[in-house]
């Protein structure tokens, strides 16, 4: 049976270095996911056909089959990473193609005359996007994303092969020391499960507050145009076209 | 940087075993996931709470665990009870397994999808029960399946190279068994590769099915 020794020495720095690479993995992921979901909806074709081939190489690409490449074949072209960064970076490139799908998607489903309201009032592109089309296609991604996140926690097992002592490493160790699998890798997945429960239950508030946060109110009008003053920016709403109609 | 084509072509004899490997653990496992999220929605829709809470609350569980523990579990554990299976059995299994309580969800969101209105006509035709499914639920629900079903074939091949690390020697398998006789990585770069190439191809099919089927 498991030792209490062996459960401080590794099982709880394993859930620690579990939870360490999910938000490591996820912040990476993020980031990449709005930075090439924005180039797909670039103006230039280059930029758009440079995300593209990114999201199609790390969608096709199998995470674990990425991360071997990273941790083992990277060194001998004179690149060595931490197993740590490796894993988190094998892990971050992957989701982070699939999150660009969901950035790209929620923004096309905003509806186009919001576009056109924003052209209307002169905004600049990036105006548009910031004020206008992240806000509403906000409360559309954040489901999805939840999903990517559950589905992220359960690839960080994947790091274990790569020798990071996570949760499923510590499992395996025991494994070998003991051969009690019975018990370890139940526990394992009741770990597993609880940590997806808890994302599943945190993220649900995040998701009630994005739903809520679209504003109706009437003290919403006017909203944009105070957020740009008090930032110092100009809007010159409907400086040529919408002159003669006042 | 040393690229060597020499290793490569060393490799390509055990690449095709690896890929023939992959493929027969992806087409069996594709069957055993299509098959029994069937039975799983199906059960999630029966009257009675004791079918279908404690499918919903395995499937749940399948869902939310990683697919490594699950293949650790299924060769390391699961021998201490029941039978025994080889490396490959095991990750056929697993991915099969694993799969299942996702494709049952498309299935679930296909049954649901069909308007209430064609249950209800097939009430007022008083067909059976059995022809009701046969002839008016499933051939519509079936084009709302089938890119959603794709899909995870597609997400399955990527997964598959996790039966590597319980010894079965896929693609990854046989890549990594190699890199480590050798000390060469080229072995691990064209399975890279590889991945691509299948996954690639294998997606534009889908989004071309979808464009078909779903209008």
């Amino acid at each position: 049976m498991m030792s209490s020794e062996f459960f401080t020495t590794w099982f709880l720095p394993g859930i620690w270095v579990t939870i360490q690479v999910t938000v490591y993995a996820a912040a990476l992921g993020a980031a990449i996911a709005f930075g090439i979901g924005l180039a797909r909806t670039s103006r230039f074709w280059i930029v758009r056909f440079v995300a593209g081939i990114y999201f199609e190489i790390f969608r096709g690409m199998s995470a674990l089959v990425l991360m071997f490449w990273m941790f083992f074949a990277l060194p001998l072209f004179g690149w060595q990473l931490v197993p740590m960064w490796a894993g988190v970076s094998a892990l971050g490139l992957t989701y982070g193609a699939y999150g660009s799908e969901i950035v790209r998607g929620s923004l096309a489903a905003v509806a186009p005359a919001q576009r056109e309201a924003g052209i209307a009032l002169n905004f600049t592109r990036w105006q548009r996007l910031r004020l206008i089309e992240l806000p509403q296609a906000w409360p559309e991604m954040v489901p999805p994303f939840n999903n990517l996140l559950i589905e992220l926690l359960k690839g960080t097992a994947l790091v274990s092969v790569i020798t990071v002592a996570d949760m499923t490493f510590a499992g395996n160790l025991l494994r070998l020391g003991t051969n009690e699998t019975t018990p370890v890798y139940s526990l394992l997945l009741v770990l597993y499960f609880v940590l997806a429960f808890l994302i599943t239950r945190g993220m649900r508030l995040v998701e009630r507050r994005a739903k809520a946060g679209i504003g109706q109110t009437p003290e919403e009008t006017g909203f944009i145009t105070r957020k740009l003053s008090a930032r110092g920016e100009s809007v010159q709403a409907g400086s040529q076209s919408a002159g003669g109609m006042g | 940087m040393n690229w060597d084509w020499a290793v490569v072509e060393d490799f390509m004899p055990r690449f095709w075993d690896g890929v023939l490997v992959t493929l027969q653990a992806l087409a069996i496992g594709t069957l055993i996931a299509f098959a029994l999220g069937l039975v799983w929605a199906l059960a999630q829709r029966s009257s009675q709470i004791w079918v279908r809470w404690p499918v919903t609350a395995i499937t749940e569980f399948i869902r939310n665990t990683p697919l490594l523990v699950q293949l650790f579990f299924l060769f390391y554990v699961v021998p201490n009870f029941g039978p025994s299976m080889s490396p490959l059995t095991t990750g056929i299994v697993g991915l099969g397994l694993h799969y299942s309580t996702y494709t049952a969800e498309v299935y679930r969101a296909g049954i649901g999808g069909v308007p209430i209105g064609q249950w209800e006509a097939a009430t007022a035709l008083s067909l059976s029960k059995g022809r009701t499914w046969r002839a008016v639920i499933l051939p519509q629900a079936i084009r709302r399946v089938v890119p959603p079903l794709g899909n995870y074939v597609v997400a399955m091949l990527k997964d598959s190279p996790m039966i590597a690390t319980i010894g079965a020697f896929d693609m990854l398998g046989e890549a990594q068994a190699f890199s480590n006789e050798t000390f060469t990585t080229e072995a691990l770069t064209v399975v890279g590769v590889a991945f691509i190439v299948i996954a690639y191809p294998a997606s534009l099919l889908i989004r071309a099915l979808e464009r078909r089927l779903v209008r």
